[in-house]
C-alpha cells in the first residue's frame, strides 16, 4: 500500500495510506487462488463474499465489485480502512501462512473509492411505503447500518443524534488521518437521498424519552444503538491534573471539533507542542490519541501499555505506522499516580514496570509488578485510553428495558430484541466496546428482526 | 431542527454585557427542570459551551438563556438578535435540581448566577419553601433579574460589591448575617463566581446547613461521553454534566474546579484577541450560513 512518508505525515492530519492504483489493485487482485471453499468469508463477521468482488476486480468491474460487497456490508469505504483484517478475513486467507495474506482490505477499500469518486454509487431500490416509522437512537455503525437497511423495505426511519454530527466514534473518534470524514459524510448523504431523516442535537433519554417515541412521537418500533461512550479512567492519583484527558475527550476535540485547527475553530486542545505526550492503553483508541498527539507537534510521544506488544488490541497497521511515526513503545509499564506542580498542571508520570504472569481469564497473560522498579517520567499531557463502558441515558430513563452487568443491553442474540415490546439493540451498547463491522453486522441484523415485527406485528 | 438552527424569538440586553434570549426549542422546552442546561454551538467552526436554562415555556416552545460575554462565543452570540440562529442546541441536560420542602431556603446568587438560581428559586417557592434570595453584583448597572427573584422570593437582599444599590458589602456578609440573627436556615443554594461558592461553603460549614452549589466546569459534549467536566467531590471523580452541575458544596474541591477551569485561559485569551482585532470574522461565519439557508429549499 503507497502511504505518505512516517517524516511527512507526522506533520499533518491527512490520510496515512493512499490507497492503490488499479495495477496494484489488479496485482493483488491476481494473487487470490479462488479457493473452492473460501476461508477468507468465514473470517468475515458479516460474510462478505469477498472471492466473488475478487474475481469482478480482476474483470475490471469495480463497480460491480463494491455493489457485491454492499450486499452484506453498506459501509465498505470506512471498514476497508478500520477493520482489523488480520483477525478477520485476512487472517483465514489460506495464503497468510505461508506468503502473506491476499489485501483483502486494501482491495475492498479500492472498489469502495472507486465507486465514490466516480458518482455513480448504485443506491438500491426502496420498496413501496410501509406507513410504519422507526427510531434509531444513535448514529454510529449499527444505527447507520440498521437505517440503510430499513429505509429500503419501505420504512420510514429517523435517526437520533445526541452531538451535532451523525457518525458516532466515525466522527468523533477516529481521527481523519485513518478515515477521511468525506467519506463518512458522503455515506450519510447516501442514506439521506435514500429518504433516511437524521435529526442531531437530541440525546434520547433526556430530550425525548423512549416511552414518548411511541407515544406521543408515533414510532412503532425503536432501535437503542448508542454505544459504549463512557471513559474509564485509571484510579489513580493525580487523574484530575490538567493536561490529564480521557481518549474521547482528546480526541473528540481534535476530530469533531477540529480543535489541530484553532483558532480558526474555536475548540481548544491543550498546546502539544514541543511537549512529552503519553497515551496510556494499547487499543485502537491509544494509537489514535497519540499520533493525533504527535501532529500536534509533539516532542516525546509514549504508548504507556502495561502487557507486551502481543497482547495489545491495536489493528497491527496502527502500530506499524505508530513505530514509523516516532512514537515510543513504553511496553510492560503501568503508571501508577500523576505528579503536578502548584498550579495544577501535569509535570511527569510514576510508572512501575511490569512482567507477565500466567494467563487470566480473558486468555491474555495477567502482567503483575515488579517490585522496587518505580521511575519517574517527565510529561506534559496524559491521555488516558483505558477502555469505555456503556452510555446510560436510555436505560436509566426506560425503566422496562433490562440491563446486564456494567449497564449494557440485554438482547437477544439472533433478533436482537431487549425485554421492552418494539426496542431493540444493536452495537457496541449490546456487546461492550467492539469493533465496527461487528456493529454493522449487528444493526443488519436488527433491520432484519425490525422488519418482520413491523410486518408481522409479532413480538 | 438541526439543519436549520434554532431560531430566537427574542433577544435584549439585561445589563451590559448581559444579554437574554429566548430560544425557539420545543422539545428542550417541555422537558426542562429547575437546574439543567443546554450546549449550543453557534457556527461551523464553533465550540460547544454550557448554559443554564433560565426559563422555558412549553407551549411556546421556547427556552431561555442568560449570557455574559466574557470569551469569544459568549461575545459573538451576544451580538445575535431575534430572528437569527443558533446552530446547535442540545438538552436540557444535566440532573434537575431537588426541588422539595426544606423549609427556609436562602439562595444566594451573584452576577449572572442569578440566572442560573432564579428558576430553582421559583420551584423551591411553589414547593412551598420559604425563600430568602441574597442578589450579589459588583455593581448597580450588573445586577440581573431583580423583579423576577422578588417575584419569587418572600425575602430580597442585594448587595453590591460598591454600595452602587442596596447594600454595600459581600452576600456572605449578609448570609453571616441571617446565620447570627438566629434564623434557622434549612438549606443554602448559591451560585456565582468559585470564590463566592467556596466562601459560602466555609460559613455553613461550621453551622451543620446544608448548602448546595450549581457547577461550571469545562465541557463538550454534556453527556458524560468525555470526563472533561470531572470535578472531585466526596473524593471521588464526578461527571457535572450528567452527575451534577449541582453539588454538595461541604464535599466539592473548589481548588481543584479553579485550576482545571484555567486551563485554556491561553487558547481563549489569544481567541479573545483575535476576535477584538478582527470583530467581523466570526459575525462572517453566521451569515454566510443564513445566507445559504435562505436559497436552499426546506
Ligand atoms: C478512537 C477509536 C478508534 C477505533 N478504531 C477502530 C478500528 O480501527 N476498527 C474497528 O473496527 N473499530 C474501531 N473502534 C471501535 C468502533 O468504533 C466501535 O466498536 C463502533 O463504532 C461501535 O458502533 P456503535 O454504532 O455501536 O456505536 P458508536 O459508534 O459509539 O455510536 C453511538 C452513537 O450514539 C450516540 N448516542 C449515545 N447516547 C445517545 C442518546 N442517549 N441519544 C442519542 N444519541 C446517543 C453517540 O453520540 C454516538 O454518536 C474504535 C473506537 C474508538 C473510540
Ligand atoms: S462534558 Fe463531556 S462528560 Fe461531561
Amino acid at each position: 500500500m503507497p502511504e505518505q512518508k512516517p517524516e511527512e505525515r507526522r506533520q499533518n492530519f491527512a490520510e496515512v495510506n493512499l490507497g492503490l492504483n488499479f495495477h496494484l489493485a489488479t496485482q493483488e487482485a491476481m494473487r487470490c487462488l479462488e479457493c473452492a471453499n473460501p476461508k477468507c468469508i468465514d473470517g468475515c463477521p458479516v460474510g462478505v463474499k469477498v472471492k466473488d468482488f475478487i474475481a469482478l476486480v480482476l474483470t475490471g468491474d469495480y463497480l460491480g465489485a463494491a455493489a457485491k460487497i454492499r450486499e452484506d456490508n453498506i459501509l465498505p469505504a470506512v471498514t476497508g480502512r478500520v477493520c482489523p483484517q488480520e483477525d478477520q478475513c485476512e487472517g483465514t486467507c489460506i495464503m497468510n501462512k505461508k506468503f502473506g495474506a491476499v489485501g483483502i482490505g486494501y482491495l475492498e477499500r479500492f472498489v469502495a473509492d472507486y465507486e465514490r469518486e466516480s458518482g455513480q454509487i448504485g443506491l438500491p431500490p426502496i420498496a413501496p411505503p410501509t406507513g410504519k416509522k422507526v427510531a434509531i437512537v444513535g448514529s454510529g455503525p449499527a444505527g447507520l447500518s440498521a437505517a440503510g437497511d430499513l429505509v429500503q423495505r419501505g420504512h420510514q426511519v429517523t435517526v437520533f443524534e445526541a452531538l451535532h454530527e451523525v457518525g458516532g466514534v466515525l466522527v468523533y473518534g477516529i481521527p481523519e488521518f485513518r478515515l477521511p470524514k468525506e467519506i463518512v459524510r458522503q455515506e450519510v448523504e447516501n442514506m439521506k437521498r435514500m429518504g433516511v431523516e437524521f435529526q442531531t442535537n437530541v440525546v434520547v433519554g433526556k430530550t425525548v424519552t423512549v416511552d414518548e417515541l411511541f407515544g406521543e412521537e408515533g414510532y412503532h418500533a425503536v432501535l437503542v444503538a448508542t454505544g459504549a461512550g463512557l471513559p474509564q479512567f485509571l484510579g489513580i492519583p493525580g487523574e484530575d491534573l490538567c493536561g490529564v484527558y480521557s481518549a474521547n475527550e482528546f480526541l473528540t476535540r481534535v476530530n469533531l471539533m477540529k480543535a489541530y485547527k484553532f483558532p480558526e475553530y474555536d475548540e481548544p486542545i491543550y498546546n502539544c507542542r514541543g511537549k512529552n505526550v503519553a497515551v496510556v492503553g494499547g487499543g485502537n483508541t491509544a494509537m489514535d490519541a497519540i499520533r493525533s498527539a504527535l501532529r500536534l507537534g509533539a516532542k516525546n510521544a509514549y504508548v504507556i501499555y502495561r502487557r507486551s506488544v502481543a497482547e495489545m488490541p491495536a489493528r497491527a497497521e496502527e502500530v506499524k505506522h505508530a513505530r514509523e511515526e516516532g512514537v515510543q513503545f513504553l511496553l510492560l509499564n503501568n503508571p501508577i499516580g500523576f505528579l503536578g506542580d502548584e498550579k495544577g498542571w501535569l509535570r511527569a508520570v510514576q510508572c512501575i514496570k511490569m512482567e507477565l504472569g500466567p494467563a487470566d481469564e480473558s486468555g491474555r497473560r495477567r502482567p503483575v509488578p515488579v517490585q522496587g522498579s518505580e521511575y519517574v517520567l517527565p510529561l506534559d499531557v496524559a491521555i488516558i485510553a483505558v477502555g469505555t463502558s456503556s452510555n446510560p441515558l436510555v436505560q436509566s430513563t426506560t425503566p422496562d428495558l433490562k440491563t446486564r452487568k456494567g449497564g449494557y443491553i440485554e438482547a437477544d442474540p439472533e433478533t436482537l430484541k431487549t425485554s421492552k415490546m418494539g426496542v431493540f439493540g444493536a452495537g457496541d451498547i449490546v456487546t461492550g466496546a467492539a469493533t465496527v463491522i461487528l456493529a454493522m453486522g449487528a444493526g443488519r441484523k436488527a433491520a432484519t428482526a425490525i422488519d418482520e415485527y413491523l410486518r408481522t406485528g409479532v413480538w | 431542527m438541526g439543519i436549520e438552527g434554532f431560531s430566537i424569538a427574542e433577544a435584549r440586553f439585561l445589563a451590559p454585557d448581559v444579554k437574554l434570549f429566548r430560544v425557539v426549542a420545543p422539545r428542550v422546552a417541555r422537558k426542562q427542570q429547575p437546574g439543567q442546561f443546554v450546549i449550543i454551538r453557534i457556527h461551523e467552526h464553533g465550540e460547544r459551551i454550557p448554559l443554564t436554562i433560565a426559563d422555558s415555556n412549553p407551549t411556546e416552545g421556547t427556552i431561555t438563556i442568560i449570557v455574559q460575554g466574557i470569551g469569544k462565543t459568549t461575545k459573538l452570540l451576544n451580538r445575535l438578535n431575534a430572528g437569527d440562529f443558533i446552530l446547535d442546541v442540545v438538552g436540557p441536560l444535566g440532573r434537575p435540581s431537588d426541588v422539595r420542602l426544606f423549609g427556609t431556603v436562602v439562595v444566594i446568587s451573584g452576577g449572572v448566577g442569578t440566572a442560573i438560581a432564579y428558576p430553582i428559586a421559583k420551584a423551591l417557592q411553589r414547593a412551598g419553601n420559604h425563600v430568602i434570595t441574597i442578589l450579589g453584583a459588583r455593581t448597580k448597572n450588573l445586577l440581573i433579574l431583580e423583579n423576577e427573584a422578588r417575584a419569587v422570593s418572600d425575602e430580597v437582599f442585594v448587595i453590591t460589591d460598591d454600595g452602587s444599590y442596596g447594600e454595600k458589602g459581600l452576600v456572605t456578609g449578609k448570609l453571616d448575617a441571617l446565620i447570627a440573627g438566629g434564623k434557622k436556615i434549612d438549606l443554602v443554594l448559591a451560585i456565582g463566581p468559585i470564590p463566592m461558592m467556596r466562601a459560602v461553603a466555609e460559613k455553613t460549614r461550621p453551622c451543620g446547613i446544608k448548602t448546595i452549589v450549581s457547577l461550571n466546569p469545562i465541557m463538550v459534549d454534556g453527556t458524560g461521553m468525555c470526563g472533561g467536566c470531572r470535578v472531585q467531590v466526596a473524593g471521588r471523580s464526578q461527571f457535572a454534566c450528567v452527575d451534577g452541575p449541582e453539588f454538595d458544596a461541604h464535599e466539592v474541591d473548589f481548588d481543584g474546579l479553579a485550576k482545571r477551569n484555567a486551563m485554556y485561559r491561553e487558547s481563549e485569551r489569544q481567541a479573545l484577541e483575535q476576535f477584538v482585532s478582527e470583530p467581523e470574522s466570526g459575525p462572517e461565519l453566521i451569515r454566510h450560513r443564513c445566507k445559504l439557508e435562505d436559497v436552499a429549499p426546506r
